[in-house]
């Protein structure tokens, strides 16, 4: 897919209803709501506790014009398996199954569910939104959340662990697509759904999604913040396409440019707060040397 | 067609006349020969059907939750630790109205480590919302795969086809396996009310809330009460419904008419031992030991265990002088739990029983007849020493 899909061509159909309950400045209703789009109607949901649970509407009411499976936190891979079965045996396969998860329910409870079906190349794709720590249930530390966050499980020093590089370890499963995404660059998020959809087996994509409320910043600043963590090189967008990995659209126009220093992206955020100026300075020169061994290939 | 295999192979095939549309199992002794059996069918082309070879339990139950409700036929089957494994999802399935058909060769539960017959792992299942039958032999087992599946169907609740650990799924004895056209006949292709479609759009499982809330349209939808009374009353109502299958099943393949227990001697019996599984079998020796000692005992095998078929056991117990309860399976710090079950049925009756309570065969410990026959006249023969307290037989210490 070489067509860039713009504001002008993108679909008028809304298949997420306004006036969720989403909070405001929400970077999962960004992606939620062009994401669908990309995925269309024929499509089958499968969703594990997480805020989606709750954007997606309380009984009896839905904000979602696509059928949903809400399944247990651990089993949504598995889940979407069974979904995939059914529609084999009722040769309804042209069906699009989505798991959608947030960074818990994929890193921590949900990897075994995942790891197995991407073993067995289920024809699937996984949106992973990570948000960065369990938010549905009052922001605790997750395997997603960066060293040094103030969480409420690490109230006072911050996470004193790294962040789990998820993508990383579905690209391991030797799966044909993997790529991540941003809230703040939905479109590109959208042509990687669309392309996505192209590839048959098991699809990962993960994206990057601020949170107002669990980061500390004013919810008009969710698509600024996004694109300042793509900016400096701490978030890469990027594709593993048949083991073939290419950085794509703002993190591809990054090579051989400057980038925003990486302090300016923690200070907008109150959960950076316990970072040292030693540990802005390691993270740094983590993404300097990252980057270098881009610009190298 | 008469053949002579194991009861894990009954289940396969019980499974297989059942034309399950999706099957998903993770390997766990004593259940292996079964999924080993399906994947051989599946994968032979013998058997139409996806078999997905899941990474865990809890996975397998998540496979057939989100088949079934996707509007296919689900079957997974599982022991012990594995049936543990999967207990939230247990929950789940029974919340979510769905009719899953599972096999619990039943084993202990660790720790300690046994992979040993006992009833601890069904049984701590009780309260979760889904049917459970019990199985004394291989005929039973093919009988009631295939019955269980009409019966889910029927009450939209899952049920769980027990039988014993190694006593029943790796013995062999003979069984009848029913002709496939006779089962088409019997249970008819699955057809949901409601299946995640998108022309049909619905999200399902979502959040509720304490109280009853409008839809859209103003009308006000069930809330999770209303929701899981329903469970209960359907549960209530699966009593006859496992009546009517068995008398359904009867017609076609002449076995049947013990739907919910299964009585030997009963009729004139002033003692009577009650069990489940495999264990009443044993206890009809046991009674015609009895019998040639001039006592009139009697066994009370019970198979639907839920929903529990109080009225029918209190009408046959409660004119018996005394019951004996034989279980596999302890509620800790209590009693057996069928043994609790037992005396609250009586409790309404005008005659009421003695009830005594055995704990016997945990992890797999042999289970000697005369020690069955011992216990069984030692309570024949009690003044009221016995009483309430659970008494334990092959303990060696």
């Amino acid at each position: 897919m070489t067509e860039k899909t713009t504001i002008l061509n993108l679909p008028e159909e809304e298949l997420v209803h306004p006036g969720n309950r989403a909070c405001s400045g929400c970077g999962l209703s960004i992606i939620y709501r062009i994401g669908l789009k990309a995925l269309g109607r024929d499509t089958i949901l499968v969703v594990p506790p997480s805020c989606l649970t709750v954007l997606q509407g309380l009984y009896p009411i839905a904000a979602t014009q696509l059928p949903c499976l809400n399944v247990t936190f651990a089993s949504t891979a598995a889940a979407a398996t069974g979904v995939l079965g059914a529609l084999r045996a009722q040769k309804r396969e042209k069906t699009t199954v989505v798991a959608w998860a947030g960074d818990g329910g994929t890193s921590d409870i949900g990897i075994q569910s995942l790891s197995g079906a991407c073993e067995r190349g289920e024809d699937f794709i996984f949106i992973c939104y990570d948000n960065e720590a369990y938010m549905n249930t009052g922001v605790q530390r997750s395997g997603t959340t960066p060293k040094g966050v103030i969480t409420t499980t690490t109230p006072i020093r911050g996470k004193l662990q790294k962040k789990k590089e998820v993508p990383a370890i579905i690209a391991a499963h030797g799966i044909d697509y993997v790529a991540t995404a941003s809230a703040a660059y939905p479109l590109d998020l959208y042509d990687k759904i669309k392309k996505a959809k192209t590839i048959s087996g098991p699809r990962y994509i993960h994206v990057h999604t601020p949170c107002p409320a669990g980061w500390g910043f004013e919810p008009r600043y969710t698509v600024k913040i996004g694109k300042m963590a793509v900016e400096t090189g701490l978030y890469d967008l990027y594709e593993i396409e048949h083991s073939k990995f290419k950085l794509t659209g703002p993190s591809r126009k990054l090579i051989g440019k400057k980038r925003k220093p990486v302090a300016e992206y923690f200070k907008t955020q109150s959960r950076f707060k316990a970072l040292s100026d030693k540990r802005t300075e390691e993270v740094q020169q983590e993404i300097d040397a990252k980057w270098e061994g881009y610009e190298n290939e | 067609m008469h053949i002579i295999e194991s009861g894990n192979v009954a289940a396969a095939t019980g499974v297989k006349l059942s034309r399950a549309e999706v099957i998903a199992a993770y390997p766990i002794t004593p259940q292996t020969p079964l999924t080993e059996k399906l994947s051989e069918l599946v994968d032979s082309g013998e058997m139409k059907a996806e078999y997905i070879p899941v990474e865990s339990e809890h996975s397998a139950l998540a496979v057939c939750i989100a088949a079934s409700s996707s509007g296919s036929r689900a079957f997974t089957a599982t022991s012990a630790n594995g049936l543990l494994y999967m207990n939230e999802q247990i929950h789940w399935a029974a919340g979510a109205r769905l009719p899953i058909v599972m096999c619990v060769v039943n084993r202990g539960i660790g720790a300690p480590w046994t992979v040993w017959n006992d009833h601890q792992d069904s049984i701590s299942q009780r309260d979760t919302g889904w049917i459970q039958l019990y199985q004394c032999d291989h005929q039973q087992i093919i009988d009631t795969v295939i019955q269980a599946f009409l019966i889910a169907e029927t009450v939209s609740i899952p049920v769980m086809v027990c039988y014993d650990g190694y006593l029943l799924s790796h013995t062999y004895m003979p069984f009848e396996i029913p002709g496939q056209s006779e089962i088409d006949k019997f249970l008819p292709k699955f057809k949901p009310a409601y299946f995640l479609d998108p022309k049909n759009p619905a999200n399902l499982n979502t959040v509720t809330l304490p109280d009853v809330r409008p839809d859209v349209r103003g009308d006000l939808a069930p809330g999770y009460m209303e929701i899981r009374h329903n469970l209960h009353m359907d549960m209530r109502r699966t009593i006859s419904v496992v009546e009517e299958v068995d008398r359904k099943y009867q017609k076609v393949t002449g076995r049947g008419g013990t739907p919910l227990v299964e009585k030997y001697e009963c009729d004139d019996a002033d003692f009577i031992a009650v069990c489940l599984g495999s264990l009443s079998y044993q206890l009809r020796d046991v009674v015609d030991m009895m019998r040639k000692e001039g006592i009139k005992a009697g066994v009370f095998g019970i198979r639907l265990y839920r929903p529990f078929p109080d009225q029918a056991i209190a009408n046959a117990l409660s004119r018996a002088k005394g019951v004996v309860v034989f279980e596999k399976a302890l509620s800790y710090g209590n009693q057996g739990a069928l043994f609790a079950d037992i005396k609250s049925a009586l409790y309404n009756s005008g005659n009421k029983p003695f009830v005594h309570n055995y704990i016997l065969g945990l992890g797999g410990r042999e289970i000697k007849t005369q020690d069955l026959f011992n216990s069984f006249m030692a309570s024949c023969k009690d003044d009221g020493k016995i009483g309430d307290e659970p008494q334990w037989i092959g303990l060696k210490m």
